[in-house]
């Protein structure tokens, strides 16, 4: 955060003196922060100016739920998971499942290697989703950017969306200016986000001189959509009802594609490596950054007392339809991918077709009052 | 530079117009005083500890303000910010208290032999009095802008000092981390518990980063002087008790604090203070004496007369709900306070409290005789 001390003066104290208290917290950077770490990193920091405690202070100031494991540290730029990669390298590790400062991700947006998905039962799955996020070289990110970057970040990105034309042609709704009208509009159709309440994220600087430079783009179909400024430089979702997941996955994949070639043109590509995939600013979203998922009907199948187990196998999580640690409404489900980083966008959403499609001839079974013990999947 | 702030160097690259904050919708302070031009000269400099522009501003350009209540909108990080960033804060100041020019000289009076009276206003009225003030220790960063090291620095050295105090001023230090649930509740039922603040203004300071850490409350065994460290100043030092007897409210509030500050200066530390701004604080409408005292008074009558704010007006003081600012008051009991903290000494704003309310209690009781007040109604002081 631009408001934390400067480094250097912080030096005068010594590491005692100056390591957090995190005996009551349970978060990733809690688990993975030592003394040595701290006392190694504590002088660093990024060419932008991002510290180790700029990195800390949202898991110092949340420390965590006795359930919810969350991630507890930010990155405020590219290069901070490479200069405080001795933190971020163990807290990417235990949150991606084992993942190794040596393995490569695979970055795979060719919508025609989705096998099947355009024809998901829509008696039970009401809609298809799926969203990611992108940051754009050269800029720092949400916890950490100024007033002119982030302008810089939205005028960059109008441009590009504005280019845009087909099934993709839409409109740009900056935050600030928003009229009551456009504003009542982008609420009934579930697009409009507003300022975070969550201390978790205003802890990390992300919501600083809100609403400048937020807005939101949407076709005029309201199948595709971008958040500018939110806690990412960019969050980009594809979405229609029914279970056509092809066509989301294909809309998603192109429309990533077209944007992204505007970006690049002005020398802003996206931030992307071949270890960490997309660069984003929460860890718990590297790699793919993408969540693809259904809201889906699963009376019966929710009340199976292998429920959790199914989909731990399948690779799945479940949420309410009303998002992360909603309950579920009248036995639908929203039912997406669990995994971020270590598999490719075809092979996340393909889980995700492949999951949700055996789901559902589960439901029917039990439906008919049949067992599915012969269903059950081996652990993918 | 005495230190490369390497986040200001990088802004710089942008244009003072392309980082210039949007303030249209606001309404505090800093907003009305901030100007381009103000911002391009000011956008380079920061403090010795690195306390930015951006850093003095970012409260209020996150909370536009209300449009009946006046916020301030800046706040500092040093005792240094109110120097290198005084071209903008000198007018905040001057907006803030009063016309308060930039070289005009504070005055500290923490005499309580020099208060006259105040120690018998009608406790059928008054049911109680209190007075608070802050202070900093120079040499420290202020909360928006202090590292956990400072700040559990400047725990230490509370503790200690108050741990020296003696006589009817002896008593306990409760950290909050380190708090029992009794204590907790026993600290709750005597309302001296302090939580970490919800308010948008202060969270967006940086004041609340790291809670509870090096955050705790001091008080005495009788209850009635108590010291906050730690939340939106170093210290928060009050002294309180049931009653009118605002005279013996205010001399232990001044012996306290003289004898605090004592025990600081043996340890090399003093508190920070200037001539011009009297005591330095977060925010800049607690500069000068910082001080607040007011009493929890029943005005039933008075306060439904139609000249009653003008009288709180033109008497210096100002009126609040019994539950802290933007409450509403409870069966005609108010909190009332001195309205004004720069320019004037700590003894004269106790002696405008104690004069005040002395009167607006004689009014009280006229109008539950049904007499006329108006021969009563004070010229502007």
């Amino acid at each position: 955060m631009p408001f934390n001390c400067h480094n250097d003066y912080k030096m005068k104290f010594s590491l005692e003196e100056e390591y957090p208290d995190l005996s009551q917290h349970n978060n990733h950077m809690a688990k993975a922060l030592t003394k040595e770490i701290y006392e190694k990193l504590r002088s660093k920091s990024t060419p932008s100016g991002f510290t180790l405690d700029d990195i800390i202070q949202t898991g110092v100031d949340n420390p965590g739920h006795p359930f919810i494991m969350t991630v507890g540290c930010v990155a405020g730029d590219e290069e901070s998971y490479e200069v405080f990669k001795d933190l971020l390298d163990p807290v990417i590790s235990d949150r991606h499942g084992g993942y190794k400062p040596t393995d490569k991700h695979n970055t795979d947006l060719n919508w025609e290697n989705l096998k099947g998905g355009d024809d998901l039962d829509p008696n039970y799955v009401q809609s298809s989703r799926v969203r990611t996020g992108r940051s754009l070289k050269g800029y720092t990110l949400p916890p950490h950017n100024s007033r002119g970057e982030r302008r810089a970040v939205e005028k960059l990105s109008i441009e590009a969306m504005t280019s845009l034309d087909g099934e993709f042609k839409g409109k740009y709704y900056p935050l600030k200016d928003m009229t009551e009208k456009e504003q009542d509009q982008l609420i009934a159709d579930h697009f409009l986000f507003d300022k975070p309440v969550s201390p978790l994220l205003l802890a990390s600087g992300m919501a600083r001189d809100w609403p400048d430079a937020r807005g939101i783009y949407h076709n005029d179909n309201k199948t595709f959509l971008v958040w500018v400024n939110e806690e990412d430089h960019l969050r980009v979702i594809s979405m229609q009802k029914g279970g056509n997941m092809k066509e989301v996955f294909k809309r998603f994949c192109v429309g990533l594609q077209k944007i992204e070639d505007v970006f690049k043109k002005h020398n802003h590509g996206f931030m992307w490596n071949e270890h960490l995939g997309f660069i984003l600013t929460c860890p718990s979203n590297l790699g793919t950054g993408l969540r693809g998922g259904v809201h889906v009907k699963l009376p019966k199948l929710s009340t199976h007392p292998k429920f959790e187990e199914i989909l731990t196998r399948l690779r799945l999580q479940k949420r309410g339809t009303g998002g992360v640690d909603t309950a579920s409404v009248g036995g639908v489900f929203d039912i997406s991918n669990a995994d971020r980083l270590g598999s490719s966008e075809v092979q996340q959403v393909q889980l995700v077709v492949d999951g949700v499609k055996l789901m559902i001839e589960m439901e029917k079974k039990l439906e008919k009052g049949e067992s599915i013990d012969d269903m059950i999947p081996a652990q993918k | 530079m005495p230190f490369g702030n390497t986040h200001n160097q990088l802004k710089m690259k942008y244009s003072a117009e392309a980082e210039y904050p949007d303030l249209t919708k606001h309404n505090n302070h800093m907003a009305k005083a901030l100007t381009p031009a103000m911002y391009q000269r000011l956008r380079s400099k920061q403090t010795p500890s690195g306390f930015t522009l951006d850093d003095v501003i970012q409260t209020g350009v996150d909370n536009p303000g209300h449009p009946f209540i006046m916020t301030v909108g800046c706040v500092a990080g040093d005792e240094e910010t109110y120097e290198v960033f005084k071209e903008l804060l000198d007018p905040v100041i001057e907006d803030r208290h009063g016309g308060y020019k930039p070289t005009d000289k504070h005055k500290t009076d923490l005499n309580p032999a020099n208060l006259k009276g105040g120690d018998d206003l009608d406790p059928k009225y008054v049911l109680s009095s209190r007075v608070r003030t802050g202070r900093s220790i120079r040499g420290f960063c202020l909360p928006p802008h202090c590292s956990r090291g400072e700040r559990r620095a400047i725990e230490k050295l509370s503790v200690e000092a108050l741990s020296a105090l003696t006589g009817d001023l002896k008593g306990k230090y409760y950290a909050l981390k380190n708090m029992t649930e009794a204590e907790q509740q026993q600290l709750i039922d005597d309302h001296f518990l302090f939580d970490k603040p919800v308010s948008p203004l202060l969270l967006a300071s940086g004041m609340a980063r790291d809670w509870p850490d090096a955050r705790g409350i001091w008080h005495n065994d009788n209850k009635t002087f108590l010291v906050w460290v730690n939340e939106e100043d170093h210290l928060r030092v009050i002294s309180m008790q049931k009653g009118g007897n605002m005279k013996e409210v205010f001399t232990r509030f001044c012996t306290g604090l003289t004898k605090i500050e004592e025990l600081f200066k043996t340890k090399g530390h003093e508190f920070m203070w200037n001539e011009h701004l009297g005591y330095i604080l977060t925010c800049p409408s607690n500069l000068g004496t910082g001080l607040r005292g007011g009493v929890h008074v029943k005005l039933p009558n008075l306060s439904k007369h139609s000249k009653f704010e003008e009288v709180l007006k033109r008497l210096r003081l100002q009126k609040r709900g019994t539950g802290g600012v933007d409450t509403a008051a409870v069966g005609g009991v108010f909190d009332i306070s001195n309205a004004d903290r720069l320019g004037f000494s700590e003894v004269e704003l106790v002696q405008v409290v104690v004069d005040g309310v002395r009167l607006l209690v004689e009014m009280e009781k006229r109008l539950e005789k049904k007499q006329s007040i108006d021969d009563l109604i004070p010229a502007q002081k």
